[in-house]
């Protein structure tokens, strides 16, 4: 379904060693694809909302959520876009180290996505960022809307 | 054991599904219901479904006998016990408009379904490589019946 158009990715990730892990395995499977990163909560909104600095923010495909984050935290983030009309559409998957259940049950309350663990070998974590690539931007087919601004 | 269940009206696409589940994972515990009010009964174990398992994980075609797969999605997504199941679509649509319904609605991922059956299978493997062995999907506290 995506195959003739550039994938606009949000990460929202505050490891920077994470951001290039990240950036290299998405860039491994789609060489095409642009990867943006919001270091924190505040500033995910702000792209996402086109505020400030991010005015000419891209709407993006799909976006990767951290769930613990300085400043606004994924829980909060995830909430925010939910709850908007206008960016809910946009698939959310959790990318974070947590694997506890309350963390899972929670946010596939606030309507995330899919909920995905950090693995904690480089490898594993290498492979999984490419089946997040291949699964969500080759095989599903995504929201194309226009912003409403 | 995970709980699949297929809520597709297609007796070839069942069966195509059914096989390629089975070949990636034969643990799998795969329900078919054909109309969306038989989904509606299994997923609040109503009438004959009074035991039906939780399904981890619903696979939902759009278009249904009875009640269509919009209004079935819709109704997952408004009740607060059955809303954290992942729901995914699984349809021949390509329209862009049943793409941006579903995911208002709340859709957890869309996919087509190709039309060539070797894709098909391919499809149906890549979404249990993905969702039943990868993704972290809620667990079983539900609903007080077991």
């Amino acid at each position: 379904m995506n195959r003739n158009r550039i994938n606009t990715v949000l990460l929202i990730e505050d490891s920077p060693g994470d951001v290039r892990l990240t950036r290299e395995a998405f860039r491994q499977v789609d060489g095409a694809m642009r990867l943006h990163v919001a270091g924190d909560g505040v500033e995910a909104i702000g792209f996402l909302r086109q505020q400030g600095i991010h005015a000419h923010a891209p709407r993006p495909d799909l976006i990767l959520l951290d769930l613990n984050m300085p400043r606004m935290d994924g829980r909060q983030v995830l909430a925010e876009i939910k709850g908007d009309e206008g960016l809910k559409t946009i698939p959310t998957v959790i990318l974070t180290t947590s694997d506890a259940d309350v963390d899972v049950e929670a946010v596939y309350l606030l309507q995330a996505n899919c909920y995905l663990t950090k693995p904690v070998e480089f490898e594993a974590f290498e492979s999984l960022v490419q089946n997040i690539s291949e699964f969500w931007l080759k095989n599903v087919s995504l929201p194309r809307q226009i912003r409403s601004a | 054991m995970r709980t699949v269940l297929l809520i597709e009206d297609s007796p070839g696409d069942v069966r195509l599904t059914l096989e390629a589940f089975r070949e990636a994972d034969k643990s799998i515990d795969l329900r078919v219901v054909a109309d969306g009010v038989e989904a509606m009964t299994f997923l609040k174990r109503e009438g004959v479904h009074a035991d039906a398992p939780r399904p981890d994980f619903i696979l939902l075609d759009l278009n249904l006998p009875k009640m269509d797969g919009r209004e079935v999605l819709a109704h997952i997504k408004e009740d607060e016990d059955l809303k954290t199941i992942p729901t995914v679509i699984l349809t021949t649509s390509d329209a862009e408009a049943d793409i941006l319904t579903s995911y208002q609605l709340q859709a957890n991922c869309y996919l087509s379904k190709p039309v060539q059956l070797e894709e098909f299978e391919g499809l149906v493997k890549s979404i249990n490589d993905f969702w039943l062995t990868k993704v972290k999907l809620p667990q079983q506290t539900h609903g007080g019946r077991t």
